[in-house]
Parts: structure tokens; C-alpha cells; sequence
């Protein structure tokens, strides 16, 4: 069998679902027996080489970066998957949204109780940095969206059912435990 | 004189008493029929739609409607499930309901719904209202990111005199349920327990007791919303 080619990425989000991907623990043998992986964080792979059959995605779009990626993304795989609560509704990093980014900036950088170093009050301003979106917007809404797997992060179970039913062509049947928004 | 009512739920033949309402005769008969603004003991208001049923031919809220002879009602259609998807999915992202911070987490009833229905995302954009959070009372926290005006806090909280802890303010689409200053600062543990048990959300949460439960033994981890219902 010729072994499907998967590709992933985290855009704004915290590796979690990543770290849940690993979480199919010795059933990590069978996968690679199943797949190989192009552009990855796994495999630091930074470049698409190839084709590939399924890209999940990790987190959604927070800056001009992530949009760039998603949208590389999406020319360079046949399967897209919004992988966890980030990459479908914005999660964390959305409970910025409505708030302007000039008020966010000021919080994060002068006026936060956490902020000693910055006494010079200096703002990111360097042109190789990524602008940041108004908003932190879901995955679905930039590009088109394939698949869905909901999860603070996905259980790993949920993600090795789904992975195997899109690698072996059949449908997906999720167990009523394994699909939570937690 | 004879009390007892026959109709049809999906083909099934029901029998009922009179001046039941469909959600209490389904469910008394092992049928469940979805609801979130409604609360037993208390007058159903019909404002969420999610018992949206079709009776011959025509959408009604099954917990407002009482039961009448001969009816044929339609519950589990995929034209109704579709309905009531959407219902859950217009919930979703209306308000800001960002369940992996939330405290309600698996024991939300409109979370519950959702893995009911299976919503993986919603079909709908996301609006990212702004809203704020109420944390100046004792016992409660207040969040109207997560409110869905479904009113059982209203109806159902209330003192030993019968004065209400709740009430709606504004109207249209800036209307809120807010809890009344005064009467906050002599509520007691119980009824701030009870008032998080009633609302249906993460909208009424009590204050220092957040994520007791731990994951998997929650209300909704393991079976689905209605399945105590259904034979």
C-alpha cells in the first residue's frame, strides 16, 4: 500500500494538540507503518516536497503569518483538518477579539502586572514580525475547512479513529466519548 | 369521564392525560424530546426552540403544546434534527461560549446538546459579541458571554418572601439577565448552588468551587444528554 502523505502545523496555538497527537502512544508504531510525514513541526520538515494527502492544522489565524501558512496549507493538500478548539473557533486566543489590538499590545508589553523588563517602553515594532489580525479568526473562515475534531485538545483516541478512517478511505465512527469540546 | 389522550410520536402510539404537555406525555412514555429554556415546575415559555416538533405538518414547541387526541407528531426527522442542530449552532456563536476555560464544562446543557446533535463546528460566522462579567457578589460570578436569556434563573431563584435574585434589563438585542446588587449580599451557599444548577450554561457559577469535578465523572462525559429518558 502506498503509504499517505500528512503534513501539520500549529498556527495560534499552544502545541497541545500536537502533544495529544503523541498521545496514541505505541500505536505511534502502526501510523508510521501507515504514513509519511511532509511539512511538520515533527519532523521540522519547512517546505512542502510533495503532495500531500492530509493536512491538519493546529490553532487559528491571529496574525498575517498563520494566514500565510493556512493558505500554503490549503494549495498543497487535498484533505484540510481543524484540529481542537483553536483551529475551529479561535479558542483562547479569541477572548482578545473585540478588544483593540492597540489596548492588547499596551496590556502585554507596559501596563500588565507581569511586565519589569521593559523599562524603556519599547513596543514590537520590527518589520520581520508578523502584523497582527483585528481579530483571531477560525480556520474555516480564511480557508476551506475539511474535516473538524473538536477538543481542549482532542482525545487521542478521537484523533487516531479519525486518522485512520481518512488514511483507509472508510467512515468515521466516534464513539459518543471521545468527541468533547474540553 | 376518561382523562386518557392517544397520539402518535414518530409512529409510536402514546397515551397521555389530559393537560400534559408533549415534552412531559414523550417523556413519561421513554421519548425524549430535547429542551434548554424550559424547567419542570415552572411554566414553559417556549423561547429557545429546541423542542421544535412537527405536528400534522405544522412546527410547534412541544413544551408549550398540551396533548390532543389523534395528533401525529413528528420528533426524531432528519428535517427536525437539522433544525434543532442549527438552533445549538445559532447558541454557539451568538454568545462567546469558549468551553475549555468554562467551569460548567461538561455538565452545560447546551454543550450537551451539542455532542448530542454531533456539532462539530457551526455553519454559522462566529459574532464575538461583547459582553461582560458580573463578579462584584459573594457567593456568584455572573458571565454574560455565556447567557442564553433562557429566563430559569428568574423563575426558579427566588427568597423565602418570594423576591426574585434575577431580572431581565434592556431590551432587544441588549437585553441581559442580571442579578440584583441588594439582594446578592444575603444570598446563602444553597441558593447560589441551586441557581448554578438551574441556568442550563456556565452563566451562574458559584464562587471558589470551579472545576471540582474532575474530567470523566462529570454529568454529560459518558452518556448523552437524554439517555436517562430513553428506553
Amino acid at each position: 500500500m502506498v503509504k499517505k502523505v500528512i503534513a501539520t502545523t500549529s498556527l495560534a496555538g499552544c502545541f497541545g494538540c500536537h502533544m495529544s497527537l503523541l498521545d496514541i502512544d505505541e500505536r505511534i508504531l502502526d501510523l508510521i507503518e501507515l504514513v509519511e510525514f511532509n511539512k511538520s513541526p515533527i519532523d521540522d520538515i519547512k517546505k512542502f516536497t510533495k503532495r500531500v494527502d492530509i493536512g491538519i492544522i493546529e490553532g487559528g489565524c491571529c496574525n498575517s503569518e498563520n494566514v500565510e501558512v493556512l493558505k500554503y496549507f490549503r494549495e498543497n493538500c487535498d484533505v484540510l483538518v481543524s484540529l481542537g478548539e483553536c483551529a475551529i473557533m479561535g479558542g483562547l486566543p479569541a477572548l482578545r477579539n473585540g478588544i483593540p489590538i492597540e489596548e492588547c499590545i499596551q496590556e502585554a508589553y507596559i501596563d500588565g502586572p507581569t511586565v519589569q523588563l521593559n523599562s524603556k517602553k519599547i513596543l514590537p515594532n520590527d518589520p520581520e514580525l508578523p502584523m497582527l489580525l483585528d481579530n483571531v479568526y477560525p480556520c474555516h473562515e480564511i480557508v476551506k475547512i475539511d474535516y473538524f475534531l473538536p477538543g481542549c485538545p482532542p482525545r487521542a483516541d478521537l484523533i487516531w479513529d479519525a486518522l485512520v478512517a481518512l488514511i483507509t478511505g472508510k467512515e468515521m465512527d466516534l464513539p459518543y466519548e471521545v468527541v468533547k469540546f474540553d | 369521564m376518561n382523562n386518557t389522550i392517544k397520539f402518535e410520536i414518530d409512529g409510536k402510539i402514546i397515551e397521555a392525560e389530559k393537560g400534559q404537555t408533549i415534552v412531559e406525555a414523550a417523556q413519561a412514555n421513554g421519548i425524549y424530546i430535547p429542551t434548554l429554556c424550559n424547567f419542570s415546575g415552572v411554566k414553559p415559555k417556549g423561547c429557545c426552540r429546541m423542542c421544535t416538533i412537527k405536528i400534522n405538518n405544522k412546527f410547534m414547541t412541544a413544551c408549550t403544546t398540551p396533548v390532543a387526541d389523534g395528533m401525529e407528531v413528528e420528533n426524531n426527522t432528519e428535517e427536525i434534527t437539522d433544525i434543532r442542530k442549527s438552533i445549538i449552532e445559532l447558541l454557539f456563536v451568538s454568545g462567546n461560549h469558549f468551553c475549555p476555560a468554562c467551569e460548567k464544562s461538561g455538565n452545560c446543557e447546551l454543550q450537551a446538546l451539542a455532542y448530542r446533535y454531533q456539532m462539530m463546528v457551526p455553519r454559522f460566522p462566529f459574532l464575538f459579541p461583547q459582553k461582560g462579567v458580573d463578579a462584584s457578589s459573594p457567593k456568584i460570578v455572573k458571565d454574560q458571554n455565556r447567557c442564553i436569556s433562557c429566563k430559569r434563573c428568574i423563575k426558579t431563584i427566588e427568597d423565602e418572601k418570594g423576591r426574585k435574585y434575577f431580572a431581565y434589563k434592556n431590551r432587544g438585542n441588549k437585553l441581559e439577565v442580571v442579578l440584583d446588587e441588594e439582594m446578592a449580599k444575603t444570598m446563602t451557599d444553597e441558593i447560589a448552588q441551586l441557581a448554578m444548577e438551574n441556568c442550563p450554561v456556565g452563566s451562574i457559577l458559584r464562587k471558589e468551587i470551579g472545576y471540582i469535578q474532575p474530567i470523566g465523572t462529570r454529568k454529560y462525559d459518558k452518556k448523552p444528554i437524554g439517555s436517562e429518558i430513553e428506553v
